[in-house]
């Protein structure tokens, strides 16, 4: 099956990509995505696990265009993750039931399906996750 | 420098009028004005106007007249309608003209707004992947407030539910049949923790102001209601904005926080003195938010605000008089004037069943939008 990301530049390559954020070169404030076209800002690949800061279920479907992905739509949670000395990231949550998500909980990067476009590509795009082995 | 007085209001109803264009509500709402102040057309020697989705409002001088005024179209999202309110306040507090008037008007499709990422900056994955809704903005802004400062669902549905009593009350309100706490609580939710009754809709309405200096007004016997600030501005660093793919870490307060110690600053008094006041509710979690943002209590305070009823009709500080947004629904140009309109209504003593007692003599009003923008106005009588 093909795969693609929604935007390539989100990432860094590699078996664990991690998400691509902007330093600002002199005031060294980080931001997501890295501005495209702007010379202020240096690639910073940013930390693949945080905290959770704060969250809510998309339960109704948003209008298309802009969104485009699976359909039927199915409900699905959003939220901002704190990445420890980077920034708080938006971002969809996945592998996690709606009544389980706590502010504070670990989670970590991954990368989820989007949707299938009709060719069969399966168009993905980044997520956070509850962390596997939340020791801490 | 003149001071400059609100001498006439007009309101076409808040809702939805199929039979209406956006434009043909604003010139309902300029009609209705200028007969409150007692002119004509002939007499408005400028006029700021706008809306964000239903066209240009200069156009009307086809329907008003072509007297040659000077009419300046105003397109700066939510803040439209104080921004044009900005325009004619400073035409006249500087002594370029005499009498003029302020125009919003709106007419949006039903559900939430579709932006499109380029207009705001952003890539197109941001909308593609689901991002792209002020809903979920408005919903994890006030989930980590809630977390922070411990305010309940149960504080959600209080203003809900005043809301819909206060619009039960107002003749241009959209929603105007009371809805109880439980239903409230139980409704659907839209974006947890928020159900379909604590959101306001997008909807249609037109609003009108005509402003003068003080001798024009005292020439209309209209020298009553002065306005005392008006400001708008955009966002400090560090603030948490609608469509925000990324916060900094180091947190800082909003556009609303600087506008409205601007205002106050402007006017020479603080949040005590204010007797009733507009606060932007688009859903009922800003409402909340935004009490503590324009200063008139700490944050957390209003869990004990609402069970207490502080800001309902009769309480210390009456909010949202005429059900606000969530009862009026929000045409993005004629918001932020929909509570300028109400808090002259409520300055003049003409309020009927929605009334303030005591004679208010001080009147707040504050909108908040995408990406970060605020406009306070403060009037005085």
């Amino acid at each position: 099956m093909d795969q693609r990301l929604v935007d390539s530049s989100l990432f860094t390559g590699g078996a664990a990509p991690q998400l691509v954020g902007g330093r600002h070169r002199r005031t060294g404030r980080v931001v997501f995505p890295l501005p495209a076209g702007n010379d202020e800002f240096e690639a910073l690949p940013l930390p693949r696990a945080g905290r959770l800061w704060s969250y809510t279920v998309q339960r109704f479907a948003p209008k298309s265009p802009p969104y485009a992905a699976a359909d039927p739509f199915e409900p699905f949670a959003v939220g901002y993750v704190e990445l420890p000395g980077a920034l708080i990231v938006e971002t969809r949550l996945a592998n996690v039931a709606f009544d389980e998500l706590r502010i504070g909980m670990l989670m970590e990067l991954a990368i989820v399906p989007l949707r299938v476009e009709p060719a069969g590509t399966t168009v993905t795009t980044f997520a956070f996750q509850p962390t596997r082995n939340a020791a801490a | 420098m003149s001071a400059v007085y609100i001498v006439g209001v007009g309101i076409h109803p808040f809702g939805r009028h199929a039979s209406r264009t956006g434009r043909q509500q604003g010139e309902f709402a300029a009609r209705a004005a200028m007969k409150d102040a007692g002119v004509d057309w002939g007499a408005v020697q400028f006029a700021y106007g706008g809306s964000d989705s239903a066209g240009n409002a200069d156009t009307m001088v086809e329907q008003l007249g072509l007297t040659g005024l000077q009419f300046i179209n105003v397109a700066n999202g939510c803040a439209t309608g104080g921004s044009a309110l900005f325009g004619a306040y400073s035409c006249i507090k500087s002594g370029e003209f005499g009498l003029g008037m302020a125009i919003g008007f709106d007419k949006h499709p039903r559900g939430a707004f579709d932006p499109r990422p380029a207009d705001w900056g952003l890539p197109d994955w941001y909308g593609e992947t689901g991002l792209m809704l002020t809903t979920q903005f408005f919903a994890m802004k006030l989930r980590r407030y809630m977390h922070q400062f411990g305010i309940t669902p149960l504080a959600l549905a209080r203003v809900a539910a005043k809301s819909f009593d206060n619009g039960a009350k107002a003749g241009h309100a959209w929603r105007r049949s009371p809805i109880d706490l439980e239903s409230i609580l139980n409704a659907p939710m839209i974006n947890d923790p928020l159900t379909k009754y604590m959101f306001c809709s997008p909807a249609e309405g037109g609003v009108a102001l005509v402003l003068a200096d003080e001798t024009t007004a005292r020439q209309l016997g209209r020298p009553q209601v002065r306005l005392s600030a008006v400001t708008m501005r955009t966002r400090p660093p560090g603030s948490f904005e609608v469509f925000a793919p990324s916060l900094d870490l180091e947190r800082g307060s909003s556009a609303t926080v600087v506008a409205s110690k601007a205002a106050f600053e402007m006017a020479g008094i603080g949040p005590r003195d204010i007797a009733v006041a507009q606060l932007q509710d688009t859903e009922s979690g800003a409402e909340i938010m935004h009490m503590a943002e324009n200063g008139f209590c700490a944050d957390g305070e209003q869990e004990v605000w609402l069970a207490e009823g502080r800001t309902c009709i009769g309480g210390q500080l009456p909010v949202n008089t005429d059900g606000g947004c969530i009862a009026c629904g929000e045409p993005i140009g004629a918001s932020g004037l929909r509570q300028v309109y109400e808090n002259v209504v409520q300055l003049r003593g003409a309020g009927g069943a929605r009334q303030v007692p005591g004679e208010p003599k001080t009147a707040y009003s504050h909108v908040y939008g995408a990406p970060g923008v605020s406009a306070v106005v403060v009037l005085e009588r």
